[in-house]
């Protein structure tokens, strides 16, 4: 493999021990993925600092002891606490104490403390067209989707060495003729009333996750509005959950598919597949598996984070029910990042939100905090994401919905008996 | 199985162990609980088994970008796969067992398999896999109890 002059001095140690280590992993994994040369990078989204166990605070303290020091602009993913509210939420203080080690260690290393899975909605959100590394697979595809930034799907661990090195294995999705689409996928039918909420375009992205397996896949015959950021987000959250999907095309609304012929790179795709309204509804049933009516223990709003439009949403949603408030023994959780907290404190959402009973826990992830009451046996959401890792990682079972039902729910104690958008006639 | 089966290593190593195979690939992140190695997704066709110590063949690893550190820590704590051999490259497997060698001295072997290399792993039969891929030695598949 080809390396630089410089490539070379980092390998023989010559900018620190950090450095060497960072570089050194990252050359394996591109001769391990057959890459002919390495990559420079502009940017850098790292998904490691969730506190997964010890070998995550022991990789950043060797980075951070041997004087580490990202390269590029690096912002962070969640980190497994509310940082500055985790006493509040029962966390307990020596698993506080070793998240916090972790989040000061990449503090230390120089990565922007930005804490959200939801990078593209906040800060220093990538360009058209820019070289980028980063975590957490709803961001990567975002990032490649949306936005039309490139970007491979970088495991944790990776996407630190990444940044401190600024460089990467040239491969995958960081090269034009990878990001080609491969499997057509024409919607049936499309009706917009069927569309207008995130849930169901969670349900849409769940079940092309499924079919596209490997693929690159494009979309078309979609509802005639244009789908909004938070919509985008729960597609490719739902998608890259249900399946791998690490870039998506959808005909006249992502950057790279003004039409059918470019977003396949002038070359029909290998495979097309006609999704019926039918298949729709049943991606959307199948992200439940809790029986219908069954008592509803918390609700999790906020995988990915809130944005600030889903912040009025809610208040919007809550303001409806008059002087309705949370059942006392249901828990509502709201996830965002600090920075979306604060506009929404800004914007006067927060207080009539946290003055009806929903918790907003910043920074982390119910997955990787252990905010979530573990007596919860039912939990009702409005994300793809979360009702897909929920069974296996809380042990619960899922109520999904829009966020709409998700806020009844709370305030009834049982998910209201919602119809998918497509079986409504 | 015929003795030609071959491997690509990806990451180095030779192993001796029985086989998990499953068809169906998983996310070691929500697939697999990092303290015990014991396959935690219920969509999955090997929920409630242990991947420690088995030679775990499968297609791919998918979803999540945290599989290479479940990877890591299963390596840390001694409850990781004997090898891992999937028929798709698979970045955060990979990950996992170079940041162990780069991080803890120790890590386990990664291969690669063609659909016939695949195919030939039967799920419970002890194999023998060399530094270079090759598979030596097979032994019948025990009888299930």
């Amino acid at each position: 493999m080809k390396l630089t002059a410089e490539d070379r001095r980092v390998l023989d140690g010559e900018r620190g021990e950090a450095a060497r280590f960072a570089l050194s992993v990252i050359v394996r994994m591109a001769e391990a993925a057959g890459a002919e040369r390495l990559l420079s990078i502009e940017q850098a989204h790292i998904d490691a600092c969730a506190l997964m166990s010890q070998s995550s605070l022991d990789l950043v303290s060797h980075l951070a002891e041997h004087d580490g020091r990202v390269s590029v602009p690096t912002t962070l993913s969640m980190v497994s606490l509310d940082l500055e509210h985790w006493k509040t939420l029962g966390v307990n203080p020596s698993f506080a104490d070793k998240a916090s080690r972790i989040a000061q260690a990449y503090q230390k290393l120089g990565c922007i403390p930005t804490w959200t899975c939801a990078p593209y909605q906040g800060y220093l959100t990538p360009r058209f067209g820019q070289q980028i590394a980063w975590g957490e697979s709803n961001a990567v595809a975002y990032a490649n989707s949306v936005l039309g930034a490139r970007t491979n799907r970088y495991p944790d661990y990776l996407d630190i060495c990444a940044a401190i090195t600024g460089r990467v294995p040239y491969t995958g999705l960081h090269r034009t003729e990878n990001r080609r689409a491969t499997v057509h996928f024409h919607v049936e039918r499309a009706r917009a009333r069927d569309w207008e909420t995130p849930a169901a375009w969670a349900a849409f992205g769940s079940l092309i996750g499924s079919l596209a397996l490997d693929g690159v896949p494009v979309m078309d015959g979609l509802p005639a509005f244009r789908p909004s950021n938070d919509m985008l987000k729960a597609f490719g959250a739902a998608a890259a959950s249900s399946g791998s999907i690490e870039l998506f095309h959808m005909v006249g609304i992502t950057p790279e598919a003004p039409d059918l012929a470019s977003a396949s790179h002038g070359r029909p795709p290998s495979k097309a597949v006609a999704v019926t309204r039918r298949q729709l509804a049943d991606a959307w049933d199948e992200l439940s598996n809790a029986d219908d009516g069954s008592p509803v223990d918390a609700v999790i709003l906020g995988c990915p984070h809130v944005s600030y439009a889903e912040f009025v949403a809610l208040s919007e949603a809550i303001a409806r029910l008059g002087a309705a408030r949370i059942r006392p023994n249901v828990q509502f959780l709201v996830f965002a990042g600090a920075t979306t907290v604060e506009l929404a404190r800004r914007g006067g959402l927060l207080d009539p939100i946290e003055r009806w009973g929903a918790r907003i826990v910043r920074d982390t992830c119910p997955f990787h905090s252990p905010v979530v009451a573990p007596t919860a046996r039912v939990i009702a959401t409005d994300s793809g994401k979360c009702a897909y890792y929920a069974p296996g990682e809380l042990k619960a079972r899922v109520a999904f919905g829009t966020l709409g039902a998700c806020v009844e729910a709370a305030v009834t104690g049982r998910m209201p008996r919602g119809e998918a958008p497509w079986r409504t006639r | 199985m015929a003795n030609a089966v071959r491997l690509r290593p990806i990451v180095r190593g030779a192993v001796v162990g029985s086989v998990l195979r499953s068809d169906r690939s998983i996310s070691l992140w929500g697939g697999v609980d990092p303290a015990s190695g014991t396959i935690i997704d219920r969509r999955h066709d090997r929920h409630g088994e242990s991947i420690a110590g088995r030679v775990f063949a499968l297609p791919g690893e998918k979803g999540s970008s945290t599989g290479s550190a479940v990877l890591l820590e299963l390596i840390r704590i001694g409850l990781a796969p004997a090898a891992i051999v999937t028929r798709h490259p698979s970045p955060a497997v990979t990950l996992g067992a170079i940041v162990a060698e780069e991080l803890y001295g120790k890590s386990i072997p990664i291969f690669l398999a063609t659909e016939a290399g695949f195919r030939a792993l039967r799920d419970g039969e002890r194999i023998d896999i060399a530094e270079d891929g090759e598979v030596r030695r097979v032994t019948a598949a025990a009888p299930r109890p």
